[in-house]
């Protein structure tokens, strides 16, 4: 094991997710006017609808399936019946199809970001950089899966389960060894994947965690309480 | 303490369901609200408004907090009117909510500029020269280093430089042009002083102290009607929008009221609540149009020919068929209608002459003094000639125990009998006889849009004549001018006169039926507006009113447009009555306290006169307009005039009016004027006889005759308050290229290069001169188009961080602006700037130009004895038609002694002629020993041993603004009385009535601050400023029979000047736009494929913008299309293949302009309109005509002008600053719409722009 590999996937996790988290929550004191979504649809409307909605729907769905595929016990999915196998062809297929589906709509947007005229001068540098990055994660997940079918065993997957699920128990940097040999494809999706993370707070991503899921359920009129605190 | 924890308290979180669980209560984190609470908290709120030209004058509230103006609401405190009139606020549009934008944008100035060409040259110099003066000679005497400067202007380069410096690099050139060329070929220009008055003045006085001229304004914008001057002897006067809720008729002529007075409109909709009709008079359906119960739509240009129309309505049916006892006694009382008119036979037939004078008449018909000025009537009791009272020759120079006649009582002059005067000579008659009328409406128009009828240019009209006997033995027939105004109405008088109509359906100049052809409006519409308009009148007393904009003034025969409707209203006894009248509004250009202010602006405290030019003429020479004039006045001139005295160029006219006295110059001789004392001693003459002496033998010439020598050129141009070469600037590609020597878009060819004749009195250089103007400083608080093109950018404050005042026509309030913070960044108010620029420029007069005598020529003035100059026809001296006169036949010639060191002593200090000499205006005059002694303890007086010893001091603008409100009888009730008393001397009535109960009433800045003041009435305006009725122009001439300043000293149907008779409008008529030549040469010449449309332009006041500013302001810019637009019609656009957006090209010889289009219904076929003043700093792209950015709406015009309005030396017309002259209008103009084959941006470096320009 490397040193550039130990780092890699021992140490860099760690970093990644510490800024990521206390990013987050100073951005979230420090800068609330800057936490939004910045929508750019009052310049442009019917690109932004054809590359949204399925860009939107495909991230969901991976990020559901990576956050399910990876963080769940190995006992959960023994006690479900599901075998590594099984489980290795169904996150083939649903990664599959909805990486196809974001890839689309990531393409449109990257597209309408880069070329159309009222968008591209009202984008930050980091809007752009936010696509590419996405973009790339992508390609790779879904080149990843032209690997996975040649072995359609599950055991790179339990590797990567293993390393995930090492990280976020914190065990220290045991983690790394479990994927020393798995192909390079892999290890670049897990970087770039951490630098997603670690750029997090910088980006307008954070509304990720201000979706108004509870808007769902809500009462239909909210009364907030004057406190002298609050004033 | 942290949103996040707050978040995360789930334990602790309450809710509490209510309604059934519809609703909760939390106590969720309300901190973010903060946000929104301290958005709207301040520190403080400052009384300030904008000086902007608007008319509008609304006081605001500017909110500044952590010393910055935060935003800005409209001020809710005005004294409240009277329990029958609704109260002026709120006042305010949404321009003027989005000022503060501009002081914090990037479009602010914030630093002295100076372009770095110059300033590499200036520094070059200075290591070379210790003395600034000779550095500056350094550079302009050399041509190359000239030219490397000049050609830079407009293309960007500036730097940042210290206000020592450019304070240093001004003062020298000021400086070396006093002292090389005379301290006349230094300008400034500056317009409408009610906008921030002690901001204007401050540069006036600086440059009256040092012998510069001031460029007048109000004519060059065109906004000044000559119309008025010549019916009322009035440069304006008008109702204040207050009044128009006091009437029950009122027709919108042309004057977009919630576009363009959006403060005022209220008073619009609300007297329509009491059943008071409104009619719009516009071509484009604009705003007002929707507002008003009928909306009549004349073809733009065609006024005059609707006025007609009318006015033939209303003679017929309310003089001819049946007679209104209101109107009679109006017209013979206040109007010139009884006064005789001399008819000539000439050619065989009787043409309408001069009006009969007393020195026509045997023995003077009595009268001692001033005989020529003496207009004659019929008394209709015993049918004797009289000399009614109130003509001008009662108003001067009458011998003691004779003065007190010049009123409008009934009586005759010489005997002070009552008389009765009689409007129509029919039965009375010696002779019923046909006169010739001049006809012009049968006049093809070139491009086939002006609708032209078949009647002859000559119309004979039956007119009721008395023989009267001359003192010279002649036999000759004389009508009124009644039966003068019926016939050429075509109205008749029971005459059976067969060239007149006999119904509203003949076909004949001018009824209804005949104007229809022309302006397109339905007859029945004509006849029931006139119709419901004059019964109105009538049964009111005068409550019809018309509301006019200054569009139909742009036209060059403007006159006659505003002469229709001023017909109309003087026929229904609507001018000088409560609600009625004639209520033009253009530019805020009523400086109510103008007298107490002239004296601190023209520096009249130290030395008279002033120097005083009209910019129209001036701007036409200097800038080389008539170089490239093809506009012959002979084809203007009346069938009846002689053409071969009309055969001379524009410039020739304007060169002439100025030898003879009635026009101003600038420069003035051909010499350096205060190089003549000096010859004057060493010839062993009085330096007037001297110089009269030179004038005469042709040794001496003046300027004007010779503009392109380069001693006459106008070396120093200083602009401030004000965007020349954006807004006002007629002929702005003529500009750039003859004032600046810079990059221009003119495609037109000069006489030279054509080869047609060139002007007869005024020589010609075939090259042609660039780059006149050796350094042109412009103030201002943002970079405008005029900056952009200035050596020198000066950083003024904005009307949020200066003292000053501000007053408009629409309200009787006086506003100040005040310093809500300091100027920012390193501006500072224009009395500061042009202080500091006195100081320097008081340094280093030192070894240059010390104690001086001027020599200054002025014109005939109006309002002084002087304008009854020259009583019969035109005379040249230098022809020998007459002896030359100054004064008289000739300029006045005055020696005014300057103080060239002393100028800064003299601009912080309240001079001694105003304890000497007094002060006043409009021909009254009182003393004013008691305000300077009362101002030399209220501003302290100067200690310091100097030229200024013990003199009030004037040293910040607050000191000037008490200056004028104490010198003012608008503003300290005292002088309003002795200023009452005064006229009354005159008058022989007693007017101090008018003032007495405010006498004591003083009006100081602090007092403004606290609350709007409403001003005190005064003599030199026509209305009151009274608690019972509102502001109406004239209605002291009618209630105080005060008579107007005209040769009759009445309101005027008839012009009797030889030069008026000559273009043919002695009357009113109606006569079709000009054909400026400037769309033939190059019509289909450079075609990019696309369709060409010859269109007329039209550049009418903005929605999203006050002239220019605010039409670069971010928040006007996103209401409106974020850059340049022209509106065209659907069908005119189809025609083209234009659809909206579209970038069009639009352009003739005069230049070109790249905008895009705006296709709407609004604006009528053959018309393309585009919003005044839009400046070319944002989105501009090239024109591919022209191949450099596209121009400013006035990049496709050019000024032409009137000779009818350089007439001087001749009561109401005689010249006065923004008073009387030549006018700069421009909506004959017609222009080539294409759509644009490619939009260019002009990004490429400059050499590749370059070349391709090659």
């Amino acid at each position: 094991m490397s040193t550039f590999h130990l780092f890699a996937f021992g140490i860099y996790p760690y970093i990644a997710l510490a800024v990521m988290f206390i990013g987050t929550w100073v951005r979230y004191d420090r800068e609330q006017y800057t936490w939004k979504a910045g929508s750019s649809q009052l310049l442009e409307k019917k690109w932004l609808r054809i590359g949204s909605i399925p860009f939107h729907i495909g991230i969901l769905g991976i990020f559901l399936g990576h956050l399910v595929g990876l963080l769940t016990p190995l006992e959960v999915w023994h006690f479900l019946g599901v075998s590594a196998s099984a489980k290795q062809i169904l996150a083939v297929v649903a990664g599959g199809l909805f990486g196809a589906l974001c890839l689309f709509g990531l393409v449109v947007l990257t597209l309408r970001r880069l070329f159309h005229p009222r968008i591209r001068p009202n984008s930050q540098p980091m809007d752009i950089v936010v696509l590419f990055l996405l973009l790339g994660q992508l390609l790779l997940g879904l080149a990843s899966i032209f690997i996975s079918v040649g072995h359609l065993d599950g055991a790179v997957m339990l590797q990567l389960m293993h390393w995930a699920q090492s990280i976020f128990l914190l065990r220290g940097l045991t983690g790394a060894e479990y994927i020393v040999d798995v192909h390079w494809i892999f290890k670049a999706h897990l970087v770039l994947g951490l630098t997603i993370f670690l750029l997090f707070p910088f980006t307008r991503l954070v509304h990720l965690l201000s979706v108004p899921v509870k808007y769902l359920g809500r009462n239909y009129q909210v009364v907030r309480r004057r406190t002298r605190a609050s004033m | 303490m942290s949103h996040l924890l707050d978040k995360l308290r789930y334990f602790q979180a309450q809710r509490e369901p209510f309604a059934e669980g519809h609703g909760v209560t939390t106590d969720e984190d309300r901190q973010w609200e903060r946000g929104y609470r301290q958005r709207w908290q301040h520190d403080k709120i400052v009384r300030s408004t904008h000086g902007v030209n608007c008319t509008g004058s609304c006081s605001w509230k500017i909110y500044v907090k952590n010393g910055l103006v935060t935003w800005e609401t409209q001020q809710t405190d005005y004294p409240r009117t009277r329990p029958d009139l609704p109260n002026h606020e709120p006042r305010g549009c949404p321009r003027g909510a989005s000022y503060s934008w501009y002081i914090y944008s990037a479009n602010r100035l914030k630093y002295p500029k100076v372009r770095q060409s110059l300033m590499k040259l200036w520094r070059q110099a200075r290591q070379e020269h210790t003395d600034p003066v000779r550095a500056w000679a350094s550079i302009v005497e050399d041509p190359a280093k000239a030219k490397s400067y000049k050609s830079r202007r407009g293309l960007g380069g500036f730097v940042r430089a210290h206000w020592d410096e450019v304070n240093e690099i001004i003062a020298a050139s000021n400086v070396y042009t006093a002292k090389t060329y005379g301290p006349d070929r230094i300008n400034g220009f500056s317009p409408i002083p009610a906008m921030s008055m002690v901001s204007y003045a401050a540069g006036s006085r600086y440059l009256s102290l040092i012998g510069g001229n001031c460029l007048s304004f109000y004519d060059w914008y065109c906004d000044l009607p000559p119309a008025s001057p010549q019916v009322w002897g009035e440069q304006t006067d008008v109702p204040e929008s207050a009044d128009w809720y006091n009437s029950s008729y009122i027709i919108c002529w042309g004057s977009n009221v919630p576009q363009t007075r959006t403060p005022d409109a209220h008073f619009l909709t609300e007297v329509r609540y009491k059943g008071t009709k409104v009619i719009s008079i516009t071509p484009d359906y604009s705003e007002v149009a929707k507002l008003t119960d009928q909306w009549l739509a004349p073809r733009q240009g065609t006024d005059a020919a609707l006025a007609m129309a009318f006015g033939h309505v209303i003679l017929k049916e309310f003089y001819v068929d049946s007679q209104s006892e209101y109107f009679t006694n109006y017209v013979k009382r206040y109007t010139d209608m009884p006064n005789l008119v001399i008819l000539d036979e000439e050619g065989g037939r009787l043409q309408q002459g001069r009006f009969l004078r007393a020195a026509d008449l045997v023995d003077n018909l009595g009268e001692e003094a001033n005989p020529d000025w003496k207009t004659i009537a019929i008394n209709s009791d015993d049918q004797r000639l009289v000399s009614p009272n109130g003509s001008i020759g009662y108003r001067w120079g009458r011998p003691e125990g004779q003065t007190g006649r010049w009123n409008l009582e009934n009586r005759d002059g010489l005997t002070g009998d009552e008389v009765n005067l009689q409007l129509s000579l029919k039965g009375n008659s010696d002779d019923v006889v046909d006169v010739a009328f001049p006809y012009f409406g049968c006049k093809e128009h070139d491009y086939g849009y002006f609708q032209h009828t078949e009647h002859t240019e000559v119309q004979m009209r039956k007119v009721p004549a008395k023989r009267v006997k001359l003192a010279d033995g002649r036999d000759v027939l004389v009508a009124t001018v009644y039966d003068l105004t019926l016939a050429n109405y075509g109205v008749d008088n029971g005459l059976d006169d067969s060239n007149c109509a006999q119904s509203f359906d003949d076909d004949k100049p001018y009824t209804p039926k005949w104007q229809e052809r022309i302006t397109g409006v339905k007859p029945e519409h004509v006849i029931r507006v006139a119709r419901e308009f004059a019964r109105t009148a009538d049964k009111t007393h005068g409550r019809s009113m018309i509301i006019v904009g200054a569009g139909m003034n742009h036209w060059f025969n403007m006159d006659m447009n505003y002469r229709g409707l001023i017909n109309m209203l003087m026929m229904c006894g609507c001018v000088g009555q409560s609600g009625g009248g004639w209520a033009h509004y253009v530019g805020q250009e009523k400086l109510r306290p103008q007298t107490g202010w002239q004296p601190l602006a023209f520096g009249l405290d130290w030395q008279r006169p002033p120097r005083q030019m009209n910019g129209t003429s001036f701007f036409y020479a200097h800038s080389d307009q008539w170089r490239y004039e093809k506009l012959n006045m002979s084809d203007l001139v009346s069938p009846l005039a002689k053409k071969e005295k009309w055969q001379s160029s524009i410039l020739d006219y304007n060169t002439r009016a100025e030898r003879m006295g009635w026009l101003p110059s600038a420069p003035q001789l051909a010499t350096n004027p205060l190089k003549l004392a000096e010859a004057a001693k060493a010839a062993g003459k009085d330096i007037k006889d001297y110089v009269r002496e030179q004038l005469v033998n042709g040794e001496l010439k003046f300027a004007c005759e010779d503009p392109d020598a380069p001693q006459n050129f106008p070396r120093n141009m200083f602009i401030w308050r004000s965007n020349l070469l954006g807004s006002s600037g007629k002929g702005h590609e003529y500009m750039l290229r003859h004032f600046l020597g810079t990059k221009h878009g003119l495609m037109n060819k000069d006489l030279g290069e054509t080869g047609e004749a060139k002007p007869e009195d005024v020589t010609w250089r075939d090259e042609a001169p660039e780059g006149k103007v050796d350094l042109w400083v412009t103030l201002d608080f943002r970079m405008s188009t005029t900056c952009l093109y200035s050596d020198i950018v000066l950083p003024t404050a904005t009307w949020y961080e200066k003292n000053d005042m501000n007053t408009s026509d629409m309200h009787p309030f006086i506003h100040p602006l005040t310093e809500a913070i300091d100027p920012v960044w390193e501006s500072r108010s224009d009395w500061d700037i042009f202080k500091g620029i006195a100081k320097k420029f008081s340094e280093l007069t030192n070894g240059h130009l010390g104690v001086e005598q001027d020599v200054v020529t002025t014109p005939i003035m109006h309002d002084s004895p002087g304008e009854m100059a020259q009583p019969y026809g035109v005379k040249a001296w230098w022809k020998g038609e007459c002896e030359a006169v100054p004064g008289v036949t000739m300029p006045n010639i005055n020696v005014v002694e300057r103080d060239y060191p002393n100028t800064y002593h003299r601009f912080t200090s309240l001079g001694p002629l105003m304890d000497k000499l007094g002060n006043g205006g409009k021909g009254i005059n009182w003393d004013t020993k008691e305000e300077v002694e009362f101002l030399g303890k209220l501003n302290r007086v100067h200690h310091e041993e100097g030229a200024n010893k013990g003199r009030p001091r004037i040293e910040s603008a607050i000191d000037a603004c008490e200056v004028i409100l104490s010198l003012a009888p608008e503003t300290n009730g005292h002088v309003a009385v002795k200023a009452w008393d005064a006229l009354g001397k005159i008058t022989g009535r007693d007017h101090k009535h008018l003032a007495l109960p405010k006498e004591e009433e003083k009006i100081r800045f602090r007092d403004i601050v606290a609350q709007p003041r409403k001003i005190i009435s005064s003599p030199t305006w026509s209305g009151l400023e009274d608690e019972h009725v509102s502001y109406n122009a004239g209605y002291t001439n009618v209630h105080e029979l005060i008579p107007w300043r005209t040769i009759t000293g009445r309101q005027q149907f008839y012009q009797d000047h030889e030069w008026m008779l000559d273009f043919g409008e002695q009357h009113c008529l109606y006569k079709p736009p000009v054909n400026l030549k400037t769309v033939e040469p190059i019509l289909n010449q450079r075609s990019n494929g696309n369709k060409e449309l010859v269109l007329n332009w039209i550049t009418p006041h903005q929605k999203w913008g006050i002239h220019s500013t605010y039409s670069d302001n971010l928040l006007m810019q996103t209401l409106s299309r974020g850059g340049p637009i022209v509106w065209l019609s659907e069908k005119d656009a189809k025609a083209a293949g234009i659809e909206d957006n579209d970038w069009i090209d639009v352009f003739n010889v005069n230049g070109a302009i790249a905008c895009r289009a705006v296709v709407s219904q609004r604006v009528p076929e053959g018309m393309s309109m585009m919003y005044h003043a839009q400046e070319r700093i944002i989105n501009t792209p090239g024109s591919n005509l022209t191949k450099t950015r596209g121009g400013i709406h006035n990049s496709v015009t050019r000024a032409v002008m009137k000779p009818t309005h350089m007439i001087g030396g001749y009561a109401q017309q005689a010249y006065g600053f923004n008073y009387y002259g030549t006018v700069g209008c421009n909506r004959d103009e017609f222009v080539i719409v294409r759509k644009m084959d490619k939009v260019d941006w002009l990004e490429e470096d400059e050499q590749t722009t370059d070349s391709l320009a090659k």
